[in-house]
């Protein structure tokens, strides 16, 4: 590259647009467009070949002065409507051309102005026309072509405008105003001068201004239009909220954690922003397409120009100018151009409204045909921390059974505390507690002596717990860690704890083998319980006993294996595996949405997420096939039959106005076709 | 062939070669990118029915930062993307949009419109 400047380009003052209306100012316009060159166009239509019409063919013969004078006015009328109807392809074509690019606005912008040019040539200097037969005026297709193309555009901004509804709702969420306490009064302020660290009050039916905790009060909250699940969640004194969810019949304060460009929502809309703007991998086949497909329409006009100039049959100067202009217009970059990015922005917003952030054309691409899924266990299958499940034991002893465990600090214990106060059980005071490493825990309690522990414990005590093995090893088997109980020196039953599997985790994994993916588990657990949950839920393969910075190796030996492979876990923990894996699905991120090592993020926790999450994927690149094979195919089959290749056999030959048609059909039906996507659903468990 | 079809042949074959020649055989005049003072080479280019200077040249191992403002309300050019550099951003119309990258290698690097209707070479010597 040897020429280059320095200079900086003049840009002219930056002024912020506004962003609501633009797209209904920029209909309306082309609408006026429209209406104008229809109005000039019916008229023309009926002028330009009157010798077609019985009464007008006899008041204006062919070549009588009056014909002349009548085509000299519509040749005026249709400069006004190339001037006013058709300007931005004009306007669009010659910024290109200073640029050596060629665009849709240069193919429309050549074949009315030439279809214009020829027109005028024939009124002004007719004697240059050899043939008297070719002596004819086109300003209707310099007429109708634009007003047919200007209706497309307008068709196109409005149906363009439902695409990307996924995010004007999004950005509709924001509620206005926040209820701040400031000294004891509740003042209303406007949501950008709420600062982290204030408190707020939220009233029943009111939107959650912005992201915080509860610190006082509860209530639940309808956090459908953030998460994508119907049923609101019981929020209470040190629970997180997002902002922009629905408060419905309790009242509750709380203080402000995340404001403004932080929140979820500002996150979310970042994010669905960015991916509806990033590219479909396919795309690459299309820009390269793209590129040359332009100029290579013009070289296939001036071809079929000189083609049936000295081939075509006469008047040979007509039909060559009719092909021309037919190629020029029928040819239609803006399907293809169209093709992916309509679909993706729908897609990607559908994943939005439904709770699922996908981050790029990228991570939508690949989602769409992953082999397998790795699911990490806990947390993701099941709800990560342990629950009272099984107590095959009287009340009373559950009841004395808690009390001891809390005053104990192992995990499970927590889980016996809260099962017993579930059930409505008072818990009594313990005395001469005492842990027994590797065994269990012993306590008096209410005059009771009470063991809780493994069999070694019971053992130990030479207490016999034979008839409870059954029970013991059934337990086990489903993955629990159960407990024996002895009271007063007499074995009292099992209590078993553990961690749950979620309720709709079974239902998940069936789709997801049902969608043909191979379904992993994968957990640090041991092989026992981790085979219990892998026959609870169904999963194919079960990766147990693996550390945590081994899980990016084991989905690494999945891809050797020749696998796309998917890997669902939380985002921070599992952060090397989700990056490792095909496409990472971080999942129940709650107000951190923006989690840098997913491709997917479930703002919801439900395994659900992950076959929603695929199934938009599937669905989005299958409408993104179904485009581009109808941008190829429409400008495959169009530009031959323009070039008049069907007229040698059927004796068919398109006419530029059929283009003009045809070509505004062609964008219109990509956009249609990705706007189909917006009525798609997941599937109700 | 008569005369006036050997003219059309003839004027035909010229105006394909013009195409040819125009559209993908020209070298354009880059705009080079000037180093400020923040440490990054900087360009404004401005986005108006084709991307307004459509070549930059910048040296190797210096910071870029392109300025795009979108002056125009097509949606066909709302969102500019650097496909071998992974980058992507979104113009608002009317709003400065600034893009910085650190392309490790000298080459040509293409940026497009989402829809492949505006290109664009960012050549890195």
């Amino acid at each position: 590259m040897s020429a280059t400047a320095t200079a900086e380009v003049r840009l002219p003052a930056a002024t912020p647009a506004p962003e609501l209306g633009e797209a209904e100012r920029d209909y309306r316009r082309l609408m006026r467009k429209w209406w104008f060159g229809a109005a000039v166009g019916v008229p023309t239509m009926f002028l330009s070949y009157p010798w077609l019409f019985p009464l007008l063919g006899d008041w204006l013969p062919r070549d009588s002065e009056r014909l002349r004078v009548l085509w000299a006015v519509m040749g005026v009328a249709a400069l006004a409507v190339l001037v006013y109807s058709g300007s931005q392809f004009f306007a669009g074509a010659w910024l290109a051309l200073r640029h050596r690019q060629a665009n849709m606005h240069t193919l429309i912008a050549m074949g009315t102005g030439v279809a214009w040019l020829y027109s005028t040539v024939a009124v002004v200097y007719p004697g240059i026309i050899p043939e008297s037969a070719s002596r004819e005026v086109y300003y209707d297709v310099t007429v109708v072509v634009t007003a047919l193309v200007v209706l497309g555009l307008a068709l196109e901004v409005k149906a363009r405008g439902r695409s990307s509804e996924a995010i004007k709702k999004l950005i509709g969420l924001q509620p206005k105003t926040a209820r701040v306490i400031r000294d004891g009064r509740e003042l209303d302020v406007p949501v950008e001068d709420v600062l982290a660290g204030d408190e707020l009050q939220v009233r029943p039916g009111e939107k959650v201004p912005v992201d915080g905790v509860v610190v006082a009060g509860a209530s639940a909250l309808d956090e459908s239009m953030i998460t994508g699940e119907s049923i609101p969640v019981a929020k209470t004194v040190g629970d997180e909220v997002i902002g922009a969810t629905m408060n419905t019949t309790g009242a509750f304060r709380m203080r402000a954690t995340k404001v403004g460009a932080d929140t979820a929502l500002a996150q979310i809309v970042r994010l669905v922003e960015d991916a509806q703007s990033s590219k479909v991998p396919v795309q690459r086949l299309v820009d390269l397409v793209s590129g040359y497909f332009t100029p290579a329409v013009l070289i296939l006009a001036i071809v079929g120009f000189v083609v049936w100039f000295d081939f075509g049959p006469a008047p040979a100067l007509t039909y060559a100018i009719i092909v021309a202009v037919t190629t020029l217009i029928i040819a239609c970059p803006c399907a293809l151009g169209m093709a992916t990015p309509m679909s993706l922005t729908t897609g990607v917003g559908k994943g939005a409204e439904n709770g699922i952030l996908i981050r790029s054309g990228d991570a939508l691409q690949v989602a769409s045909k992953l082999d397998a899924v790795v699911l990490d266990k806990t947390g993701t299958i099941t709800w990560g921390k342990p629950l009272l499940t099984d107590a095959l034991v009287s009340d009373e002893v559950l009841r004395l059974a808690a009390a001891v465990e809390r005053a104990s600090e192992h995990p499970l214990a927590a889980a016996i505390v809260a099962g017993a106060e579930e059930r409505g059980l008072e818990l009594p005071e313990v005395e001469n507690f005492e842990a027994i490493p590797g065994h269990g825990v012993r306590a008096t309690v209410e005059g009771h002596a009470l063991l809780l522990g493994n069999l070694r414990l019971l053992e130990r005590e030479g207490i016999d717990a034979s008839a409870l093995t059954a029970d013991w090893e059934r337990l086990a088997d489903e993955g629990k860690t159960p407990m024996y109980a002895a009271l007063d020196g007499s074995a009292a039953g099992l209590i078993a704890v553990a961690d749950t599997v979620k309720d709709d985790s079974v239902d998940a994994i069936r789709r997801l083998k049902a969608l043909g993916l191979e379904v992993a588990m994968i957990t640090g657990d041991n092989r026992r319980t981790a085979d219990a949950i892998a026959r609870l839920v169904g999963v194919d393969r079960v990766l147990a006993e693996v550390l945590p910075e081994e899980k990016a190796n084991e989905v690494k030996k999945l891809q050797l294996e020749g696998k796309r492979v998917g890997m669902v876990g939380d985002g921070i923990n599992d952060a090397p595996a989700l990056t490792q894996a095909d496409v990472g699905f971080a999942i129940g991120t709650g107000t951190d949405v923006a989690i840098e090592a997913a491709d997917v993020t479930l703002i919801s926790g439900s395994l659900r997420g992950v076959v929603t999450a695929i199934e938009i994927s599937q669905a989005t690149m299958r409408n993104v096939w179904q485009n581009l094979a109808g941008a190829f195919a429409y400008n495959g089959l169009g530009l031959p039959i323009a070039l008049g290749v069907l007229y040698p056999l059927v004796g068919l030959l398109l006419s530029p106005l059929m283009a003009a048609a045809a070509m505004s059909f062609s964008s219109l039906t990509v956009i249609s076709n990705a706007n189909r996507l917006r009525r798609w659903r997941p599937e109700e468990v | 062939m008569d005369p006036s079809q050997l003219l059309v042949t003839l004027a035909g074959a010229v105006a394909i070669a013009v195409v040819v020649w125009f559209f993908w055989l020209k070298q354009a005049a880059g705009v080079r990118a000037v180093l400020g003072s923040s440490g990054f080479q900087e360009a404004t280019i401005l986005v108006k029915g084709a991307y307004s200077p459509d070549t930059i040249v910048a040296e190797r191992g210096k910071p870029i930062r392109l300025t795009f403002l979108r002056d125009e309300s097509t949606p066909c050019s709302e969102t500019v993307s650097f496909d071998a550099l992974g980058r992507t951003a979104r113009l608002p119309e009317g709003k400065r949009v600034a893009v910085e990258l650190a392309p490790t290698e000298p080459g040509t690097y293409g940026f497009a419109c989402q829809m492949g209707m505006y290109h664009g070479k960012l050549v890195v010597e």
